[in-house]
């Protein structure tokens, strides 16, 4: 079996360490890697650096819990279920993180940048706003560890200064990003199903790289239909095979977005104690993603099933 | 013949109206899906819609709640990610038409979706731009939904999130964008438009069941009401088609209060 192969514990204990700077994939209520993030609260990690774009469930676990410091995002929201991520909203209000605003394609072009070991990237989006002129990161924090030294500038255009003003983004290389996939190959090969949202971008920049999968298949398999592949093997450093991994978030073809556990999840979670009793009951003590499941419950799950040719479940009660 | 309908119905119409043939359409979830689904229905037949997820002119045989739902992953033309979805926002040969949100509006469009208070001392917190700033920069322009209330129509933002017509007359092209700007706002109490000199905010049509004073009385800065005239009715047509073909449900238009009829639903602010 390759070594890449292992247990979320094993994955997080090895790649993850307390201020690392983090990137997350998945978008909202889609692909949230949370059989990691469930792990990672487990660890009690502690100081994360969070680097995403429009970030969900996943996030409210982990500033909820408390292992973040500092995150740099464009959108924190679980769509309908909570416009603003509660616990999100709660950490910025009592200061709890540091919080640095961007737009989605700030973030997405700093995760390419990254990628690509440009020394910046530029872009008009944002220009005049407060995005642009506005800092949340403290002043003392800049230019140490991970924290860019300014959060982006504004500069006249370097090739056709008549063209007015562009906005300079410092590149992203987080130390970790973590993602979640229908299918790995044996080899490593990633699979992404549906919408990538940035998913690639962000495992390409990061120094090291953890997926978790529904399923994993031979390689021969996998290579196939290259053409639907979209991370090689070599970029990635733990393989996690987790099926359900994304629940209460959606994995599409596989299963839908739990309404249930996310409506659940709305009512207990502006309380801090009512949120401490739902780590206590989901998180904590639940070591495996079996554990989990069986707590999730069959009922719940074929509920949730995705129709194969729609990839969603049709009909489900959303309200 | 009277027709009851409620101000989520007349808005998501009164956008739909604003929609033309061939537009590209980015679109967030709520009301601008509707908006832009009852337009491909009933006159702009050639119009597509997509998300900056990636879900490229999807079926939308279901609603989606998110723009990252797997209902904008089914039928698409294309299923990309960020980076694809933000290159035809901003891609210069085609006329794309972004509808955004916002908790607070200037005269100016200028947006707000991030904070209430200050961003040193927040007294609220909202999710932040997303990729709403992205399309107010990028896009060919845009339009706005806005519940209509005196502490969401502001003189000043409290936090300037996506940008507008700036400070109003040119300022937007000399801040180097190189197009777009707002251009209609969708409250649940008319349709206003900028003035094409100035680009300040002015009444441009006022519903059957609401009056220019009551918007200006409803509205935090002075506001032009001059050229407004009433918003023609829904038809028969349009009512059809978006409570029987496209939310069914009701899942984003909301209880039909019949017996009240529109003021029911206009309440609901």
């Amino acid at each position: 079996m390759n070594k890449k192969f292992m247990t979320a514990a094993e994955a997080v204990e090895r790649f993850i360490a307390d201020g690392d700077q983090i990137a997350i994939g998945g978008f909202t209520v889609t692909r949230n890697p949370m059989a990691l993030i469930r792990e990672i609260l487990r660890q009690r990690k502690k100081e994360l650096y969070l680097v995403v774009h429009s970030q969900g469930q996943g996030m409210e676990l982990l500033i909820g819990a408390g292992c973040v410091r500092r995150v740099e995002l464009a959108y924190g929201g679980v769509a309908r279920f909570a416009p603003t991520g509660i616990r999100f909203r709660k950490a910025v209000m009592e200061k709890q993180i540091e919080v640095e605003d961007y737009t989605n394609l700030h973030m997405t072009l700093r995760f390419m940048a990254g990628a690509m070991s440009m020394p910046f990237v530029a872009t008009r989006s944002g220009l005049e706003s407060d995005v642009v002129r506005l800092s949340g990161f403290s002043k003392e924090s800049r230019g140490k560890g991970r924290v860019p030294r300014d959060k982006l500038k504004v500069i006249d255009h370097p090739l056709e200064p008549e063209q007015g003003k562009v906005v300079v983004l410092p590149p992203l290389n987080p130390d970790v990003t973590l993602i979640h996939a229908q299918v790995v190959g044996e080899d490593g090969t990633v699979r992404i199903q549906g919408l990538t949202f940035a998913d690639v971008e962000q495992a390409k920049a990061a120094r090291k790289v953890i997926v978790s999968c529904e399923k994993i298949v031979p390689t021969e398999e996998i290579r196939r239909d290259p053409d639907r592949n979209c991370l090689p093997h070599f970029l990635v450093d733990a393989v996690v095979h987790a099926p359900y991994g994304a629940h209460p978030t959606a994995c599409h073809m596989v299963y839908d977005y739990d309404p249930d556990h996310l409506n659940m999840f709305k009512r207990i979670a502006p309380d801090d104690d009512t949120f401490r009793q739902y780590l206590d009951e989901w998180v904590y003590p639940l070591e495996t993603q079996e554990a989990y499941l069986d707590k999730v419950g069959e009922k719940q799950i074929e509920k949730i099933k995705a129709d194969p040719d729609l990839g969603y479940a049709p009909g489900l009660d959303r309200r | 013949m009277k027709i009851d309908y409620t101000a989520n119905e007349m808005m998501a119409l009164c956008a739909g109206r604003l929609v033309n043939n061939g537009d590209i359409l980015f679109a967030g979830t709520g009301l601008s899906m509707l908006a832009a689904t009852v337009a491909k229905r009933i006159h702009a037949h050639e119009a597509v819609v997509f998300f900056e997820t990636g879900g490229i002119d999807p079926s939308l045989i279901e609603l989606p709640l998110a723009v990252g739902d797997p209902r904008v992953m089914v039928g698409t033309s294309v299923n990309s990610g960020l980076a694809d979805a933000l290159s035809l926002l901003a891609h210069p040969k085609l006329h794309t038409v972004a509808f955004l949100g916002a908790a607070q509006i200037d005269p100016y469009g200028n947006l707000n979706s991030t904070l209430l208070g200050s961003y040193e001392k927040p007294l609220q917190r909202f999710p932040g731009s997303g990729g709403a700033c992205d399309a107010a920069s990028m896009a060919s322009g845009t339009i706005i939904f806005m519940q209509h209330q005196r502490r969401r129509f502001v003189e000043k933002l409290d936090y300037f999130t996506s940008p507008g017509w700036l400070t109003g007359g040119d300022s937007r092209q000399e801040a180097g964008f190189q197009r777009g700007g707002p251009i209609a706002v969708v409250t649940n109490l008319g349709l206003l438009k900028f003035d094409n000199r100035t680009r300040r905010m002015v009444l441009s049509e006022f519903y059957p069941f609401t009056t220019p004073d009551e918007i200006a009385e409803n509205t935090g800065f002075d506001i032009e009401l001059a050229r407004a005239v009433q918003c023609s009715p829904p038809t028969k047509e349009e009512l059809t088609t978006l409570r029987e073909q496209i939310d069914p449900q009701r899942l984003i238009l909301g209880p039909l209060k019949t017996a009240a009829g529109a003021d029911s639903g206009r309440r609901k602010r």
